[in-house]
């Protein structure tokens, strides 16, 4: 019984975390950001979830091919993120910071200019 | 149960999320992190799914979507460095 | 819920096929068929259709993705603006579009108890396979044993598409002087990669010859082992990948895996029983057909690996040809 309510609790947080990364991705303002936002949702709702759902089995083989499937997904997730993310910035994505910077210091010189 | 319903829904609601962010972006980075989330959440929805059909032994698929949006990931980054470094395609779409 | 679930995911599965026809990246089309077999993976789970989610999960997402954006590195990536409206197609498709769901008004309602499928053809196999077979896996039962002509036929057109991309493309030669080429500089890639690719070679085994007891089976395996050698390809370059895995073995391999297949017939015809009956292989007959289905299924594995591994090779070794610095 009481490993039921603890079960919920963790699949009701997991699925909030979830919705934030999701709304995250849309609110933030910068690819960079999305890419965390997006990763809350990989990582930490990822470990709520099936954590809920360990404490619902038997802790029989279905367990372990939970934890085995948390593990997998806690090793390629966070990689392709940062693979991505790499990605991008070799490919010359600049961060909002940046961006702003540059247009400030483009419109500073052509006021300077003028 | 409702739980489980509930968390259903809204792993729904992430992937619906996670697809009109791969339809609607604006820089094609976008597009490969929606597709990257979708596929995650793809894994977690076939465990919690299975569990609310009550026929939790279809696990070996989650590990299957699990590593297969991981090497197509890899794939496309691949692809792009190769296409990156060859002729000077814009990023903005 | 069921129904709940269906109708989200059809609905998903929808504004996918309409992105795919409206963008214009032929990369974003790429990506967005991806997630169309994802969805269609999670329309065939949530159907209880687990092998074939399993199968479409791997071939559509995983080789089928990375065999186009091969394909993408050699064309271009934006596709031809059409230079003329197209009327008269657009009328014939809906007409016979309109035609054919006519034609299924006159089906029998879907999952009906009273279909005639479900009259006489699935309760024999439900209640005939665990005394003739034996294997808790019926799909495993009706693929491999009571329907192995048709597998054997599958068999032979994977063998047959891999010689089609092998006589129009040829694959790399072994070079000697390996360049590195390859995501060199993702440092934290390579670590990863190489704990995740032997384990996935451990998975695709466990999926070979797990395929009598849950979801799996020959098909599968040789897809998630030929993943496995694609992602070495991918992160250290396609010479080390062809120095590890050789493209002669691979020619051999897929040869191997269908005679394998149909050599597990002959012996059968040889034992007196007919072609691909697997009851005369042992003394007992359902130890004849366990041994009959092993070994099937892993000639099914063999061929669909090396076939899938060299197209990869094949589309691989044009892109690195084209684009070696």
């Amino acid at each position: 019984m009481i490993l039921e309510t603890i079960s919920t609790i963790l699949l009701l947080l997991g699925a909030f975390f979830g919705l934030t990364g999701a709304i995250g991705l849309f609110k933030f303002p910068d690819f960079f950001t999305r890419v965390h936002a997006a990763s809350v949702t990989d990582s930490i709702a990822a470990i709520l979830i099936i954590s809920g759902l360990i404490l619902r089995t038997d802790f029989d083989l279905v367990a372990a091919k939970l934890l085995f499937i948390l593990i997998f997904l806690l090793l390629t997730s966070p990689t392709a993120s940062h693979a991505l993310a790499k990605s991008a910035r070799h490919g010359g994505l600049l961060s909002l910071a940046e961006t702003r910077a540059n247009n400030q210091e483009a419109s500073s010189t052509k006021e300077g200019n003028n | 149960m409702l739980a489980l319903a509930a968390t259903t829904i809204a792993i729904l609601s992430v992937m619906a999320l996670a697809l009109a962010r791969a339809l609607k972006a604006d820089t094609v980075y976008d597009r490969i992190l929606g597709i990257n989330m979708f596929g995650t959440k793809t894994a977690l929805f076939i465990a919690v799914m299975g569990f609310l059909n009550g026929r939790p032994d279809f696990l070996d698929i989650a590990i299957v979507y699990a590593l297969i949006n991981f090497i197509g990931m890899i794939a496309v980054l691949r692809f792009f460095e190769y296409t990156a470094a060859d002729d000077n395609q814009s990023i903005k779409e | 819920m069921a129904e709940f679930i269906d109708l989200v995911l059809l609905g998903m599965l929808a504004i996918t096929a309409l992105g795919v026809i409206i963008l214009k990246d032929l990369f974003a089309v790429v990506m967005l068929f991806g997630i169309y077999s994802f969805l269609s993976a999670l329309i065939f789970v949530n159907l209880d259709a687990v092998d074939v989610a399993f199968t479409e999960a791997a071939v559509g997402a995983g080789i089928s993705t990375v065999l186009m954006l091969g394909t993408l590195a050699l064309t271009g990536r934006k596709e031809k603006v059409g230079s003329h409206t197209s009327w008269l197609p657009l009328v014939v498709v809906v007409i016979t579009g309109g035609a054919l769901i006519y034609g299924t008004l006159d089906m029998p309602a879907f999952g009906d108890p009273n279909n005639p499928i479900h009259q006489h053809v699935a309760p024999r196999y439900i209640e005939e396979s665990p005394k003739e077979v034996g294997l808790p896996n019926m799909v495993t039962s009706v693929l491999a044993s009571y329907r192995a002509f048709d597998t054997l036929g599958e068999t032979a057109v994977v063998f047959a598409a891999a010689i089609g991309v092998l006589s129009l493309l040829g694959l790399p030669k072994p070079d000697r002087r390996a360049v590195e080429s390859g995501l060199k500089s993702h440092l934290v890639l390579r670590v990863v990669a190489k704990l995740i690719i032997p384990l996935t070679i451990l998975f695709a085994l466990y999926v070979q010859f797990h395929g009598d007891y849950g979801p799996g089976g020959g098909f599968q395996a040789g897809v998630i082992a030929a993943a496995a050698v694609i992602l070495y390809a991918l992160v250290f370059g396609l010479p080390l990948a062809t120095h590890v895995v050789q493209p002669t073995w691979l020619k051999v391999l897929a040869a191997l895996g269908v005679l394998i297949y149909a050599g597990t017939g002959v012996a059968s015809l040889f034992l007196g029983g007919s072609f691909l009956d697997y009851n005369v292989l042992a003394s007992d007959p359902v130890a004849g057909q366990h041994i009959g289905i092993i070994v099937i299924e892993l000639g099914v594995g063999i061929t669909v690996f090396a076939a899938m591994l060299s197209i990869f090779y094949a589309f691989a070794g044009q892109a690195e040809g084209k684009n070696i610095q």
